[in-house]
């Protein structure tokens, strides 16, 4: 159980998961590199207009 | 690091190695100040995917305006200089120097101890099926272009227009279930989760483009808004007058000569019908992409039948790898606030596995220290930005400039091309110190995105960030006043005077720290409360788990199996082992919250346990006290044993005892109370739990008759699976007439149930030997909680998450959060997800020995304070309290930590002794008094 772990976690994909988990563990004491394919993180969301059921707007 | 992709890893949990592939993006993002010089001038055109391809975007581009990074990049497949050798028009106009056409892609390793996998799912084509017309006419769209055609800064502009001529549509359809819940070759055949609220969503948005006068209809198979007050949009959607009809789709075709779609459906009674409409949306499902595969494979992740990520109901953001986790719609499809919730529980579940290396390597800013420039006069800074052209397009900007170098105080004024962009940023840090600026205007944007960023940059220049004030010239000024420039130009002006006064009037603030105690609350030991404990105090910290009863396990004592088949005693009961075994995990059965004082980092709550009462200090709270399973006062229950509810019957095959051999035939009623006019919502999980435990009384008896009589069936996502199983395994599905009633007597010492079949519309009798009522959830009614916590609960009782859509695990009080059936319905899986992402956002906060809050509170001034206790009537958060000072004077105390800077104490404030800092009555009524000058 004690062995050594390296402090540091790779996120792969920049959507509102990766973008949610990457902030989390940012906030939390961890090193993060967030991988994204594309050249801009946001994914899908990015593209909606509004969400359900509030009507919010996505961006 | 965007356009990179992972090549490959070794190594294990806790210690990886992972090999990335760093493409060239060919602009330096160091340089590139996103002015668009390279998109106008670049002379190729390719379909734009960010508009879902209703338009062109050129080679070299930002995906969107507000695209992060705002970077340019070149699309190496569509470069012509990149295919065939010649032009660099990019790089000659760029003034930037920033296109660089001899980068490289390059291959680097990195070392981590956790892999996230979260690549999300792309769209189904339904150009595969010939049976929806897609490609035959622009006028059927997918869901995907009709969210860029609703959307202000798609193609149209916001417009509601169909693609053809660019003309309003009078008559939309939605066809639901494309690509999803379709057994043929290229569909998927689970539920895509979402389409059936967004195609709702659509519909209720393109009512409100065209203020109503459009008709839309959305085709449908079953109904599916099972989510948190989704039902509700339904019903809404309904009085709205958006049509539903429960149909087969046989095809659709364009008439020539209108370019409308005539959509051939079958009704549900059997009858084929025709229609025409002027635009018909395709409600696309998810799939995997072959890209988020590849990566699977790389990674070594194993994949289920559908191409998305396995995983178990207990541990269903767990790979097949241990160290690799995965969330979001890779997992299974899902929504945008489930996948925040997933994407929590990943993160909680990386912090337990990596809790002892916790902060090794993360790098803390040193904050810039302050100058003092208490004493000096205001030396103000205006900077205007231009917003690329969505400022400078509408008004005069170099006009604005001048006017504020003119105002008083102001010793610089100038314009920035984007003021949020990097290199602007350490421009404006020098102009500040090179000019001896004191406070800084920036004239651009909203600073509920953009303040914290331009404070920063003052803050870099060892100002006090609270010396600073933005004015909003573009939401409020630009985009409102597109066509008159002349009017937009006035107004920015007085804008911007507005904010100098008030910038000159501001004082510095420092936000207070709060020592944190380090000890996490967990109240209700049912699932989520175990999953919450255990994660935090395999993250290290110690946890008190409050039980009101004489034991943990809750609802979940009583379920048979998740949905996946996973046995629900055996991984229960190994969970409550854990929990009652752990080192940093205190236990308190028959236990219940009686008083809680404080606020996050600093709770001090008493707790009564058998009777006796102590107090415990803790840093934050997780509210898990989930919810019952309503009992219904109809259909016979509670006078015939033969009558059951869903968890009673599960509760039977978790008895060694139980046999299904009498039982000749079994009817399953859905919705028993839900969806009703005193219960409008839905439960979420009884569709799946029947459906399952009519499978199992298949399996006990093949012989038995068995009926579920519903509404919609909501197996939503990869349950459809077990929908599917039941079908074929012969479990009869009725849809009854809900308006028509449904009635249970008995008849001749038999059970009767009576309904109407809604597809023949006409009355059937069953008379079972068995009758399950899925009965839905109910919350805990006055939830003590609610009032110890001073939180809210929604209409329907259960608690109100602080965003229904970014925060759905927090509280609007900092510090509290919650999780599972109290939140609202939710099946095992989805409550330990919650559970996980609730202790993820907790060990944010128990992890620091300090946090900070906001500085802008209300004071009182205790000089002209007379005790009359209406601020503290007032106060939302409870931040006010009356203290009695010496000579007994009752004065209001604010306790910082609590107070959001509302400024309702100061607005009922009798005698002026109640103010909030940095918004007090003199910054503020200086504003308004210009703005009338």
């Amino acid at each position: 159980m004690s062995k050594k772990t390296v402090a540091s976690v790779l996120v792969a994909g920049g959507g509102i998961a990766g973008m949610q988990a990457a902030l989390d563990l940012a906030n939390s004491g961890f090193y993060v590199y967030l991988v994204e394919k594309s050249p801009s993180i946001g994914g899908v969301m990015s593209q909606l207009d509004k969400t359900f059921p509030t009507n919010d707007c996505a961006m | 690091m965007t356009v990179s992709e992972i090549q490959g890893i070794s190594g294990e949990e806790g210690d990886f190695e992972v090999r990335i592939l760093k493409r060239p993006r060919y602009v330096d993002m160091e340089k590139c100040i996103a002015c668009g010089a390279c998109a106008e001038k670049c002379p190729t055109k390719v379909s734009n995917e960010y508009d879902a391809g209703l338009n062109k975007r050129k080679a070299i581009y930002v995906k969107y305006a507000q695209a992060v990074p705002l970077k340019y990049s070149i699309d190496s497949e569509q470069c012509i200089f990149l295919k065939k050798g010649k032009c660099r028009a990019c790089e000659k106009l760029c003034p930037a120097g920033a296109v660089n056409f001899e980068e490289k892609a390059q291959e680097i390793t990195i070392n981590v101890g956790a892999v996230i996998v979260a690549p999300g799912c792309e769209a189904f084509d339904p150009a595969t099926y010939d049976v929806y017309g897609y490609g035959k006419s622009p006028n059927i769209v997918t869901s995907l272009e009709f969210e860029r055609i609703l959307a202000a800064t798609g193609p149209f502009g916001g417009h509601l227009v169909r693609p053809s001529d660019h003309k309003e549509p009078r008559k939309v359809a939605w066809i639901q279930c494309v690509g999803s819940r379709d057994i043929h070759a290229g569909s998927r055949s689970y539920c895509s989760g979402v389409c059936c609220t967004y195609a709702i969503k659509e519909a209720i948005i393109a009512k409100e483009h065209q203020k109503g006068a459009l008709d839309t209809a959305i085709f449908y198979i079953d109904l599916r808004t099972y989510g948190k007050d989704f039902e509700r949009y339904y019903n809404r959607a309904v009085d709205a007058k958006v049509r539903f009809i429960k149909s087969k789709i046989a095809g659709i075709t364009t008439d020539p000569a209108t370019q409308n779609q005539i959509i051939d459906y079958i009704d549900e009674s059997g009858r084929r019908v025709e229609e025409s409409f002027d635009l018909a949306v395709l409600s696309v499902g998810f799939r995997s992409s072959q890209e988020a595969i590849t990566l699977a494979e790389r990674l070594g992740v194993d994949l289920d039948q559908y191409g998305l990520a396995k995983t178990s109901d207990f541990q269903s953001v767990k790979t097949s790898k241990p160290g690799i986790f995965v969330c979001g719609s890779f997992q299974a499809p899902k929504d945008i606030p489930h996948s925040v919730i997933e994407a929590s529980a990943t993160a909680a579940e990386v912090e337990s596995v990596l809790a002892q290396s916790r902060g090794s390597l993360v790098r803390t800013k040193e904050a810039p220290k302050e100058k003092d420039v208490s004493g000096e006069p205001p030396r103000i800074g205006v900077f205007v930005c231009c917003c690329g052209t969505n400022i400078a397009g509408f008004l005069d900007v170099p006009g604005v400039v001048e006017y504020a170098q003119t105002l008083p105080g102001v010793v610089f004024a100038d314009k920035n091309l984007f003021s949020c962009s990097q290199d602007t940023q350490e421009k404006m840090a020098d102009i500040i110190r090179e000019k001896g600026l004191n406070r800084v205007v920036v004239a651009a944007c909203t600073p509920r995105t953009h303040e914290p960023l331009f404070q920063e940059t003052v803050l870099n220049a060892n100002i006090n960030k609270y010396l600073f004030e933005m004015a909003n010239i573009r939401n409020q000024c630009s985009w409102v006043h597109s066509n008159d420039k002349d009017a937009a130009t006035q107004k920015a002006k007085d804008l911007v005077r507005m904010a100098v006064s008030r910038v000159g009037l501001l004082e510095p603030l420092y936000d207070p720290e709060i020592s944190m105690n380090n000890a996490a609350m967990v109240i209700g030991g049912g699932l989520s409360g175990i999953a919450a404990s255990l994660n935090l105090a395999d993250q290290g910290f110690p946890v008190y788990l409050v039980e009101k009863t004489d034991r943990l396990g809750g609802n979940a004592l009583n379920i048979h199996k998740t949905w996946q088949g996973e046995d629900v005693q055996q991984k229960l009961g190994e969970m409550i082992g854990q929990a009652a075994s752990h080192k940093n995990i205190t236990v308190l059965t028959n236990s219940e919250l009686k008083k809680v004082d404080g606020f996050v980092g600093n709770f001090k709550t008493t707790v009564e346990t058998n009777g006796s009462e102590r107090a415990i200090e803790h840093g934050i709270a997780i509210i898990a006290t989930g919810a019952v399973e309503s009992k219904p006062d109809q259909y016979l229950y509670g006078t015939d044993p033969n009558v059951l509810t869903g968890l009673e019957l599960d509760s039977r095959f978790n008895d060694r005892g139980f046999s299904a051999e009498g039982i000749k035939s079994a009817v399953f009623i859905q919705c028993v109370g839900s969806r009703i006019k005193e219960r409008p919502y839905c439960s979420k999980i009884c569709c799946t739990q029947s459906v399952r435990n009519a499978l199992r009384l298949k399996e006990l008896n093949p012989d038995m008759d068995v009926f579920i009589i519903y509404r919609d069936m909501r197996t939503y996502g990869l349950r459809e699976e077990l929908y599917r199983q039941a079908r074929a395994k012969g479990v009869i599905f009725i849809r009854y007439d809900f308006e028509k009633g449904l009635t249970v007597d008995k008849d001749n010492n038999n059970i009767r149930v009576s309904f109407t079949n809604y597809a023949l519309n006409r009355r059937m009798e069953i008379r079972p030997d068995l009758l399950v009522l899925a009965t839905g959830i109910n919350p805990i009614r006055e939830n003590p909680l609610a009032t110890l916590f001073k939180v809210q609960v929604n209409d329907d009782g259960f608690f109100v998450e602080a965003h229904a859509k970014l925060r759905p695990v927090e509280f609007a009080t900092e510090g509290i959060f919650v999780a599972g059936l109290a939140h609202c319905p939710k099946p095992i899986d989805e409550s330990i997800e919650q559970a996980k992402a609730a202790a993820s956002k907790a060990s944010a906060l128990l992890s620091k020995e300090k946090v900070t809050v906001e500085g802008v509170v209300s004071r009182v001034d205790e000089a002209y304070c007379v005790g009359c206790g209406r601020c503290e009537q007032a106060c939302p958060f409870n931040a006010i309290t009356l203290v009695t000072r010496e000579g007994g004077n009752k004065v209001s105390y604010v306790q910082e930590a609590l107070c959001k800077g509302c400024g309702s104490c100061a607005a009922v404030c009798p005698t002026g002794a109640a103010s909030v800092f940095h918004f007090d009555d003199q910054e503020v009524l200086s504003m308004v008094k210009t703005a009338f000058e």
